[in-house]
């Protein structure tokens, strides 16, 4: 990876979301330009509600604008319709939630091959565990791991799709420092070894040290864009 | 390889299998009654219309006192008739061997040299009779007595005794169902079908040159009734009887009436099993989906697309279908078979396809699958439709607003969870109402079985104890003075005797008229009486009939209305008669009139066809030797034997019938009330948690599990009385007929039961679910995100 010449992979322009609930227009996101660029670690940094999530529901395809544009590469994806949209999540994509949300009913290489059965070249599911380090808890049951281990299946499970993009949502919002870490470096780990450009989305500020490029949110806006000179790795980081 | 969206379901299905297996028994109750009511109609349908083809059954039948043979030739020419067979039949007492009581044989002629052209008998084994002193006798008959072709035995032919020599067992599609005179049920231990060739019969009969009976068969497109007429009118100066239809013939009506209550059966049960079915499994699919929202939300960010969750809910009922269509496969199944073995009993067919085939198991399973797809089309479309987004966060609570019953709980210083039960039911008013229409057809369900036993003790309490309170009946060859009685009185162990005259008729009132023996009595009897609807015996009176409700609604008369009656025996002629009465009746169409005034009408003296007597029981064996001798009697009907006869057929299907309900009943109440439980469980388990954190007791918490479910059992119970109220009311209707009907019996204690059964298979179903609720894991809850 090199920084001179970076590549942009996603583009936002003047992105706005309102929600209305209970006769209440919230504006989550007001007006969002933004660039994300290929292979890069950047991490997303802002106090809860300031629409970080939102901005990853609209770049994952899983809600839609209220006006603006989104771009990935050269595909609007504000002018998709939601087969579309499914399309591209499918083929595109892959996501770590703050709460793992795997399926209770599967094991772990099970919860990897709901990703395998409908990706167009996946990896294969053992492989994907393999990478996260779980390549020996594959045949248990969630409720048989612990959060950490739970947070990793969630990551084999994003990138067995051999995803151009990981977006992931508070990934250790969830876990404590030590198996934060953990999970931290199997992030690092693929954005090293595969060049996926990778999203972290957080308000815990330490994890800021580990990223190719800082965003700042505050209140619905990008505050500040920031280039770290010096990456640290995942196990200098503590909370 | 199995894709990992297809483990799920098969986990899923694992861990909801008792609320699985509670709809799949509930729906396969649907698909079982379908497959066995469905399916036997079609065989019994099936069976007998290839038996009439094949044995070229008649279509018109009808008696005569006596007409020359050279009549049958203008009988056939009358338009649209096939063919014509002339025969010669007769009741008469047989003498079996080694046996005391006495039987009735019906003598029925064969053609001399050939076989009959219509209702050709298939023989079983033997061969044909030849001789006048050679008979074949029916199946059952010599199946029953233990007879084989060269065994012998001895009738009163025409005042005579005469042996008889058994040459080959017959069946006949004239003979499906067979009673005898006076009985209710087929008794093949004492009375069989004699066929005889045709010298012998007229011999015995003095019909020589003669016939008594004909039966026709008619072009496919000739006009029923105009042959009919044709034919009464040229069978009147001989004493035509009139003219039936097959609808009439005993043997098809008895069918008839068979076939018609299983497609009733057919078309009223499975609709309301798979009714109940498709609401549990939207209840149940509406909480599965509500419970893994996340996981669709994160299915769809793996990118699997809305026609896929669709379809992945739908599996899931389709899985729950798939074992609700095996059960139901193999209960009916055996059911069917179970029926099988029961229609042998009653019903003669020389074959029978009880098979029942492919293409009704595929309906059934076919009417299940799109039933519980319906049931959880609705949760699977809000699973296809959930944007991923909105699937990703948790659920926003369910709204509850203050209403006016809020203001009314508070004002009535409820507790906090009853105040927490009361606002379920209304937040969730079609569930509620839902719930409790599921038991209240539990409740219907039971009632209709208790129902049956009252009604018929009630029958047979009117029948035998009020209206037939003879001992036995006497039959006469043909109408005899009323001196006859007087020899009665001499026969051995007689202590009562009233005469009574049957007078063959035709009612008519405008378009409406229908064939019915008339009884006539003389004034105030004591053993068969007429009863009215308040139990008083009635007097007939003079130029008056009195009919029973089923006859008067038939003809649409009222009482005082004014009937025509054609009497068709004796001095026939048409006389008008008032309606003086209409009267319940359980066993055919009764019509009634005084005895003396009808023998006023016809200028005669009375005459009788019957004797009723009572008799001193000790002396019973003396009588019935005593009557095999007597050549003017062609029968003895012993009431006690009619009545244990039918009271043990009625024991024996009503405690099949009430086992069924009552199973059905309970496996309803447990499959609603157990989902519900767990449902209400599964959505408030972290609410009750609370509770308890709080520190309320198990016993609190529990209330509120329980409180809910049973409260809306409770409510469901007027309605279930209704709805049992309305399914008896039409249980009465479809299995009333010209042959029978049932009276509309509910006392109650068969309410009270039905709650009773009710009431405690949902209790004992929540409790179960209660027992989950003492092993809830407080920390786990409060922790895990819904």
């Amino acid at each position: 990876m090199t920084d001179d010449a970076p590549l942009p992979v996603f583009r936002t322009k003047g992105i706005t979301k309102v929600y209305t609930t209970g006769g209440v227009a919230v504006r989550a996101l007001d007006g969002v330009d933004l660039e994300l660029f290929s292979g890069e670690l950047t991490v997303l940094l802002g106090p809860s509600g300031s629409g970080k999530s939102t901005l990853m529901n609209i770049l994952g395809g899983l809600d839609h604008v209220t006006d603006g544009q989104v771009w990935l590469r050269d595909m609007e994806l504000t002018a998709m319709n939601d087969r579309g949209l499914t399309r591209y999540r499918r083929d595109h994509v892959g996501f770590v939630f703050q709460f793992y949300n795997l399926v209770a009913s599967l094991t772990a290489r099970e919860n990897v091959q709901l990703v395998t059965d409908v990706a167009r070249d996946p990896m294969p599911a053992d492989e994907a565990l393999h990478l996260v380090g779980l390549g020996q808890r594959m045949h248990h049951f969630p409720s048989q791991m612990s959060g950490g281990e739970q947070q990793r299946v969630a990551i084999a499970r994003a990138i067995a799709k051999r995803p151009e993009i990981l977006l992931c949502d508070e990934p250790t919002g969830a876990l404590d420092s030590k198996t934060g870490v953990q999970v931290l470096e199997a992030l690092r780990d693929i954005n090293d070894r595969f060049g996926t450009t990778t999203v972290v989305i957080t308000h815990n500020a330490e994890i800021r040290r580990m990223a190719h490029r800082v965003i700042r949110f505050q209140d619905g806006r990008i505050a500040a864009v920031e280039m770290n000179a010096h990456r640290v790795a995942p196990s200098e980081i503590a909370w | 390889m199995m894709h990992a969206t297809d483990r799920k379901l098969l986990r899923d299905i694992r861990r909801l299998w008792a609320q699985v297996l509670a709809i799949a028994l509930v729906l396969a109750c649907g698909v079982a009654i379908l497959l066995t009511s469905f399916g036997m109609y079609r065989a019994l349908d099936d069976t007998r219309a290839a038996y009439y083809e094949r044995n070229r059954f008649a279509d018109v039948f009808v008696d005569v006192r006596r007409a020359p043979l050279s009549l049958l030739t203008e009988i056939a020419a009358i338009p649209g008739v096939q063919a014509v067979e002339g025969r010669v039949t007769g009741d008469v007492v047989l003498d079996l061997p080694g046996r005391v009581d006495i039987s009735v044989g019906r003598v029925l002629s064969l053609p001399d040299l050939e076989l009959p052209r219509l209702n050709l008998p298939i023989l079983r084994s033997g061969k044909w009779p030849e001789t006048p002193d050679e008979i074949a006798v029916n199946e059952p008959f010599a199946r029953t007595n233990g007879f084989v072709p060269g065994d012998v035995i001895a009738a009163n032919l025409n005042g005579r005794k005469r042996n008889l020599t058994i040459t080959g067992t017959l069946l006949s599609p004239e003979f499906i169902y067979t009673l005898g005179p006076g009985a209710l049920m087929p008794d093949n231990r004492n009375f069989g079908i004699l066929w005889m060739r045709r010298a012998g019969a007229a011999a015995a009969f003095d019909l020589n040159g003669a016939f008594n009976s004909v039966a026709l068969k008619l072009d496919a497109h000739a006009q029923s009734d105009d042959v009919k007429d044709a034919l009464d009118d040229m069978l009147a100066p001989y004493g035509g009887l009139g003219a039936l239809g097959r609808d009439r013939q005993q043997s098809n009506a008895f069918v008839d009436a068979e076939i018609q209550q299983l497609r009733s059966m057919a078309l009223i049960l499975p609709p309301v099993f798979f009714g109940i079915s498709a609401f549990l499994v939207a209840m149940v699919m509406g909480r599965v989906v509500t419970l893994e929202r996340s996981e669709i939300g994160l299915l769809k960010a793996l990118g699997y697309s809305d026609p896929q969750v669709c379809m992945h809910y739908l599996m899931l009922a389709g899985l729950i279908a798939l074992a609700g269509i095996g059960i139901g496969w193999g209960v009916g199944t055996w059911l069917a078979r179970q029926l099988a073995v029961l229609y042998t009993e009653f019903f003669d067919f020389p074959f029978l396809i009880f098979r029942v085939s492919p293409w009704v198991y595929a309906l059934s399973g076919l009417l299940a699958l799109v039933t519980t797809t319906l049931g959880a089309a609705r949760s699977a479309l809000i699973a296809a439709r959930l944007p991923p987004a909105v699937a990703m966060q948790p659920p926003a609570p369910p709204k509850f607003r203050q209403t006016r019953i809020d203001r009314a709980m508070a004002r009535a210083r409820l507790g906090q969870p009853t105040v927490m039960i009361l606002r379920s039911l209304i937040r969730w008013p079609l569930r509620s109402l839902l719930t409790s229409l599921g038991l209240s057809l539990a409740v219907a369900a039971v009632m209709t079985a208790s129902f049956m036993t009252d009604a018929l003790d009630y029958i047979v309490e009117t029948a035998f104890y009020q209206s037939n309170r003879q001992h036995a009946t006497l039959l006469f060859a043909q109408d005899l003075p009323t001196s006859a009685l007087q020899e009665v009185a001499r026969l051995p162990g007689v202590r009562q005797i009233e005469g009574q005259q049957y007078l063959a008729a035709v009612l008519r009132n405008g378009h409406h008229e229908k064939h019915v023996p008339i009884e006539a009595r003389f004034p105030q009897p004591d053993l068969s009486r007429v009863v009215a609807q308040d139990g008083t015996a009635l007097e007939m009176r003079a130029g008056g009939i009195v009919l029973s409700q089923r006859l008067a609604a038939e003809l649409d008369v009222q009482t005082g209305d004014v009937v025509a009656a054609e009497f068709l025996t004796g001095k026939r002629g048409t006389h008008d008669l008032t309606v003086t009465d209409i009267v319940p009746l359980y066993f055919g169409l009764g019509a009634y009139a005084d005895l003396a005034a009808m023998s006023r009408l016809f200028q005669q003296t009375p005459r009788i066809s019957v004797a009723n007597i009572t008799l001193d029981d000790t002396r019973s064996d003396a009588l019935q030797a005593a009557i095999k001798d007597i050549p003017k009697l062609t029968g003895l009907v012993m009431m006690t034997q009619t009545r244990r006869a039918f009271q043990e057929t009625i024991r024996q299907n009503v405690t099949i019938m009430t086992t069924v309900y009552i199973t059905i009943a309970v496996l309803i109440s447990v499959g609603v009330a157990y989902n519900s439980a767990r449902i209400q469980l599964s959505e408030r388990a972290r609410e009750l948690a609370s509770l308890r954190i709080l520190g309320f007791s198990r016993g609190q918490v529990s209330y509120i599990l329980v409180g809910e479910l049973m409260l809306i059992a409770i409510l469901a119970q007027p309605l279930g009385w209704m709805l049992g109220r309305l399914l008896t009311g039409l249980m009465v209707q479809g299995f009333s007929s010209d042959l029978y009907s049932l009276p509309l019996i509910l006392k109650p204690a068969t309410f009270s039961k039905a709650s009773l059964v009710v009431l405690a298979a949902a209790l004992a179903s929540v409790l179960v679910v209660r027992r989950r609720l003492d092993r809830l894991d407080l920390v786990a809850v409060m922790k895990t995100r819904e």
